[in-house]
């Protein structure tokens, strides 16, 4: 089993006629992800990577019955195709792209929370169900299936942390990359919450970072709701006050979201905190009594 | 971005947000001349993007424009430390020269966008001309807090509400009241992430204005507003990191020894810790994305090293997208053509990372190469350690 997506989804892929949309809509039908289609204003009627593209997120659906969407839209229209997609009745909506407004996230948010949609990201990897399907640009190839989850800010650490337990013979069920902007669609604790009720899950790795207070906010969920064991990292333990690390939402200010507290309160909850990045894996295995 | 206090008062007034009568000054002959057509009574405003200017000598109130022009010729040059610019200060290259005002009581405003709640809320209080931060940590029941509807705008009964809650009646109230829509407006209008007006003052004559003004604009949407991002003052950053923006690098200049260059945020973050956790110090963070070609890893590499405390560099990659041979094809162009005299430890995994290998084993150049980002931060921090001895 896995959480979210598996072999029965079907994906559509809005901006699939781009070059990043095109290149990772096929890196997905190699993985054996069931993508139905693409949506392009404009192009509709035309295929693309052996693909049918429709105008809108609407028209694709009742075209292919999709029920998820990855998007690889530029970022000044980005927040508008989340919002169509959402509309359109997806209810998987996973958005890549990065440098969205902040303030056209907030109204999307706004606008898909009247509606039956969850929303991953943005600027995220998008997510992976190992051995079943993928929406996103994660590798296929780094990736085993398992009975690991694994929720992250992240992306290239994400990798890192699944490389790790990979290598380690520790597949994954889910591996969810959640974004590192200020506004996402998906919390942790939404995605703590998913591999807590998931039977195939037996652990989960989580991943933060500095700035807000959303691992402060799981670490409440997961003293109270998570019975399975969560190991978890903090990046930025050594990134200076006032400064964007790179993500949008990567920034400490006024003393608040510095990576000594949130790794302080995931403790607390009777999370396994390793401060060292490479020791991720090492501690998902020693969390994991029957593991190999 | 940042921008400077008189921009931000700029952009406030321009929504009808009452402000006092200033002019910006670049030199001391001009804040005279400014503060003679004020009437005289001013204050000397230093310009830099850090809080905190009164305590560090940044605000002065001068008696004439006699007294100005003294003022603003020993506050323009200085370099202003203030608990909010590190040790270092900044130099100060521009002066605001603002009317004097007749100030009855000092509040705080503050609009930013609420991460939890996704939608923003805006924040008053009594306690005005302090440190809110100091003011959320000790004494938190002095901040009122609205959340705005996104769709719907800040409604004037929250904003009367909020008047109310600060302790204003009577006029001051209807004139809090009203600066708070028209601060709302601003806040959206210019896509900004922080409005901050502290403090927003009552005059003696029970007018309200913003005597100080701080606007962070969100970077992501500069390409909508082509004048707001004229604004940015490039003496308020750091040389290289615009240099690295420019090359769509993210790098930001640190204290250490050990460069570092990493594909990823994320990833860059937790390399910068475990450098530090195996007893280094990094020298920056820099990004260099998912997608970079040898061209990046090129001008990511000049970056890193004009700084001249670098003493050795630590490069870690997780290729998904990027290819290891990509990767190495880049470095090795890169090294050789920069003449890179200080040590490298790579570190690479992912896609074509055999290929990778090879030609860097087989480059003839001096690479260390490392399986794991725990081995890496090892060996550079062992390098580093050894080139810095004596």
């Amino acid at each position: 089993m896995a959480v979210l997506i598996d072999e029965r989804t079907r994906l559509l892929v809005q901006g699939l006629t781009g070059r990043e949309g095109a290149f990772h809509a096929r890196q997905a039908v190699e993985y054996g992800t069931n993508v139905v289609g693409g949506v392009t204003p404009g192009k509709g009627g035309t295929t693309h990577e052996g693909l049918p593209v429709f105008d809108t997120a609407a028209a694709a659906v009742r075209g292919t019955g999709a029920d998820a969407s990855v998007i690889f839209v530029p970022s000044a229209v980005a927040a508008d195709a989340v919002m169509e997609a959402a509309d359109a009745g997806v209810a998987l909506v996973v958005c890549i792209t990065e440098g969205i407004p902040t303030l056209d996230m907030m109204r999307a948010l706004a606008f898909i929370g009247e509606r039956d949609c969850r929303l991953i990201g943005p600027n995220c990897p998008g997510l992976i169900s190992p051995g079943r399907a993928k929406a996103g640009i994660i590798p296929g190839h780094i990736c085993r299936e398992g009975r690991v989850g694994i929720v992250s800010k992240s992306g290239t650490l994400t990798y890192e942390a699944i490389h790790q337990l990979t290598r380690l013979g520790l597949g994954q069920t889910t591996c969810i990359g959640i974004g590192g902007d200020p506004l996402i669609g998906t919390s942790f604790i939404d995605a703590l919450g998913l591999f807590e009720g998931d039977p195939a899950t037996d652990a989960v790795v989580l991943i933060g970072e500095i700035g807000g207070a959303a691992e402060e906010e799981a670490a409440a969920y997961i003293r109270d709701h998570v019975r399975k064991p969560v190991i978890g990292f903090i990046a930025g333990q050594t990134a200076p006050p006032g400064r964007r690390m790179g993500h949008a939402g990567a920034i400490i200010s006024g003393g608040q979201g510095t990576a000594a507290e949130k790794m302080a309160a995931l403790s607390s909850a009777g999370v396994s905190v390793v401060g060292s990045p490479s020791d991720i894996g090492a501690a998902v295995a020693a969390a994991i009594p029957s593991a190999p | 971005m940042k921008i400077h206090e008189y921009q931000a008062k700029a952009l406030l007034a321009g929504h009808g947000v009452a402000v006092p009568r200033g002019e910006p000054a670049f030199s001391a002959f001009e804040a005279g001349a400014i503060a003679r057509r004020l009437g005289g009574r001013v204050v000397v405003k230093a310009q830099i993007h850090a809080g905190g200017r009164g305590k560090g000598g940044g605000v002065k109130a001068a008696a004439d424009a006699a007294d100005a022009e003294r003022i603003a010729g020993e506050m323009l040059g200085m370099t202003l430390v203030t608990p909010q610019t590190g040790p270092g200060g900044r130099i100060v290259g521009r002066l605001f020269v603002e009317e004097a005002l007749d100030v009855a009581s000092e509040l705080y405003l503050g609009v930013l966008v609420d991460r939890a709640a996704g939608r923003p809320v805006m924040m008053a209080s009594a306690a005005g001309g302090m440190d809110i931060e100091a003011v959320a940590a000790d004494t938190p029941e002095l901040i009122h807090r609205i959340h705005v509807d996104p769709r719907l705008g800040l409604a004037p009964f929250q904003a009367r509400r909020l008047a109310q809650a600060v302790g204003l009646s009577g006029g001051p109230a209807r004139g809090a009241a009203a600066l708070m829509g028209r601060a709302y407006a601003a806040f959206t209008a210019a896509d900004a992430s922080l409005v901050e007006i502290n403090p927003l003052v009552v005059t003696a004559g029970g007018a309200v204005l913003a005597l100080d003004a701080k606007v962070t604009l969100d970077d992501n949407a500069l390409f909508r507003h082509a004048d707001l991002a004229e604004l940015r003052d490039p003496a308020e950053e750091e040389p290289l990191e615009i240099e690295a923006s420019r090359h769509a690098l993210n790098y930001i200049r640190l204290d250490g020894d050990i460069g570092c260059m990493v594909n990823g945020a994320g990833l860059a973050m937790a390399t910068m810790d475990i450098i530090k956790v195996s007893g280094g110090e990094p020298a920056n963070f820099l990004d260099v994305g998912g997608g970079a070609d040898a061209d990046q890893i090129r001008n990511a590499f000049r970056i890193l090293l004009s700084d001249s405390q670098v003493r050795a560099v630590l490069i870690n990659i997780f290729g998904g997208i990027l290819r290891c041979d990509v990767l190495a094809a880049g470095v090795i162009a890169a090294v050789t053509e920069l003449g890179v005299d200080v040590p490298v430890v790579i570190r690479m995994e992912g896609t074509n990372v055999d290929e990778g290998r090879r030609m860097l084993g087989g480059s003839g150049l001096n690479f260390t190469t490392a399986d794991t980002m725990g081995e890496a931060a090892r060996r550079v921090v062992e390098i580093a350690r050894q080139a810095s001895a004596p």
